[in-house]
């Protein structure tokens, strides 16, 4: 049975764009199983932060269902984890004391947050280590770099063990070779933590590099166009990305999204 | 000299030039001290009632202070449940509003009346006029939290109440600590009001005294007792302020 389960899933952002017809996504079906990475790779606003608002059960679908770990989705999960293009530390907090914060809100860690303190502060310490922020632990936001800062989201979003990691455009602020560095460190964290992923992202490398599977999104209203399996071999090099397999694979993706952006419309299915 | 030094010393040399022009305007035109006294005769007046000053002052803080503390409750119990609810903000606000706009030299009879001479009218108009800076900034504070950090924890399922008080409130300090800064200035004009309207001690009390008795000087030697203590305050508060929310201010002119 799949982990994540959307079956023709339609959103309208509210009661009278629903009785226009006018959707955000359009007759979304996907199905992700336990410990896949998937990415949705899409032009700018064709719904794929609404995607994962519908995910997170941040907004209730208008029409269809969606199910997430056998269970109808009611409203937010505690069992996910999520990362933002702004990494949005809290700027009056250390980053270790940043990382703790989902720990004080979702049960049952925060009603053993007293008494586990130490064991939790330990468990932050070595995410972050984890990473690459050994040392910046007890430094705050603005004393890192971005590229420091989302990888303290990341752990932020991982820290209460989440079954899925939900990534919207965490990378989209960030330059190449930050870029780069962080990939091979969410591919280090996937391999060895085997949650799920969904990653959402305008940058086609990146997709192909880290799913297992590819959607892509037509422009807006959003429906996934095209999916398409990645059968590269793991663990995947960066330097996989130079081979032509690799930019095979980015150039089919690249021609279908060429073609949704020309003609306007979705590809028929 | 170095510009930081300059800087650093520009207000003591900008002080210093104003008494020397007050001085100096009072010699040339000869100007008697029942009407407009000069630096020098003011500091006289600090030798000879050193101790009167220092009791007036001493009563007129702790009064103040007093005051202070009730609008800081006061003034962050109603900004919290004004911004944080919608619905109390629309239905509070022009009231508050109103209420803030009256002249509160216009109230301190009407709390004698209820309260007597002395304290009770001292601490309350200083109360009175100091919280509603502390109430708005609060309130603001609140209203303007950004939706980015709130979603972070709403992912997370997160009740409102945790929102308010792990993002809200702490976003909130660095308005709060500059509101306090305002508050404390007002404290004191409401304390020193409700005495010279109304009271039996305090540095207001001394200054109305002082003035019927044609003392010029020593009026005015009071003036600036109350301005040497509400220039400290504001710098204690203001140090505070900075200590606190060292996060707010990295953006800002270093030190």
């Amino acid at each position: 049975m799949a982990f994540v389960d959307f079956r023709n899933v339609w959103l309208a952002y509210n009661e009278e764009l629903l009785a226009q017809g006018n959707f955000a996504v359009e007759d979304i079906s996907l199905q992700v199983e336990e410990g896949e990475f998937i990415a949705i790779v899409g032009p700018s606003g064709c719904g794929k932060s609404t995607f994962m608002k519908l995910t997170t059960g941040l907004k209730m679908p208008s029409k269809g269902t969606i199910q997430i770990g056998g269970e109808p989705v009611t409203g937010p999960l505690k069992i996910s984890g999520m990362a933002f293009q702004a990494p949005s530390l809290l700027p009056w907090r250390s980053t270790v004391n940043n990382v703790l914060l989902p720990l004080e809100i979702v049960e049952p860690y925060r009603s053993q947050f007293r008494e586990k303190r130490a064991e939790y502060e330990d468990r932050a310490r070595r995410l972050l280590q984890s990473v690459g922020l050994g040392g910046y632990e007890d430094k705050y936001p603005w004393e890192l770099s971005g590229g420091m800062q989302q990888r303290a989201s990341i752990c932020r979003a991982l820290i209460h063990e989440p079954k899925m990691l939900l990534l919207d455009e965490p990378f989209g602020a960030l330059d190449a070779f930050t870029r780069e560095e962080l990939w091979c460190t969410l591919r280090d964290l996937h391999a060895a933590q085997k949650f799920n992923v969904i990653l959402v992202t305008h940058d086609l490398r990146e997709s192909v590099f880290l799913a297992d599977k590819v959607y892509c999104m037509s422009r807006s209203p959003g429906r996934f166009v095209v999916s398409r399996e990645i059968n590269l071999p793991r663990p995947r090099d960066l330097e996989i990305t130079y081979t032509p397999e690799f930019t095979d694979i980015v150039h089919e993706l690249r021609g279908h999204i060429g073609a949704m952006r020309k003609s306007g419309n979705s590809l028929p299915q | 000299m170095k510009q930081k030094t300059l800087e650093r010393l520009s207000p003591l040399i900008v002080l210093a030039a104003t008494l020397l022009l007050w001085e100096l305007i009072v010699r040339i035109l000869s100007i008697p001290e029942y009407i407009f006294p000069s630096p020098s005769e003011i500091s006289l007046q600090f030798g000879e009632f050193r101790e009167p000053l220092l009791q007036a002052a001493w009563k007129t803080l702790w009064v103040t202070m007093l005051g202070f503390g009730v609008s800081i409750v006061v003034g962050v119990l109603l900004g919290f449940l004004i911004g944080s609810s919608r619905m109390a903000y629309t239905a509070l606000y022009p009231l508050m509003v109103a209420f803030n706009a009256v002249p509160k030299a216009a109230v301190v009879p009407i709390l004698v009346v209820w309260f007597g001479i002395g304290l009770g009218p001292g601490i309350l108009t200083a109360f009175l006029i100091s919280f509603f800076p502390i109430t708005v900034n609060i309130a603001t504070g609140l209203a303007t939290m950004e939706p980015e950090l709130e979603d972070v924890l709403r992912v997370l399922g997160a009740r409102r109440w945790d929102v308010l008080m792990k993002v809200g409130l702490p976003r909130s300090m660095p308005y709060f600590y500059g509101s306090l800064k305002i508050a404390i200035t007002l404290a004191f004009v409401g304390t020193v009001l409700a005495e010279m309207t109304a009271g039996d001690s305090g540095i207001g009390y001394l200054m109305q005294t002082a003035g019927s008795q044609q003392r010029m000087s020593l009026a005015f030697a009071g003036l600036v007792t109350i301005g040497v203590m509400a220039m400290v305050m504001y710098e204690i508060f203001s140090w505070i302020e900075k200590r606190t929310t060292a996060w707010a201010h990295r953006g800002s002119q270093s030190a």
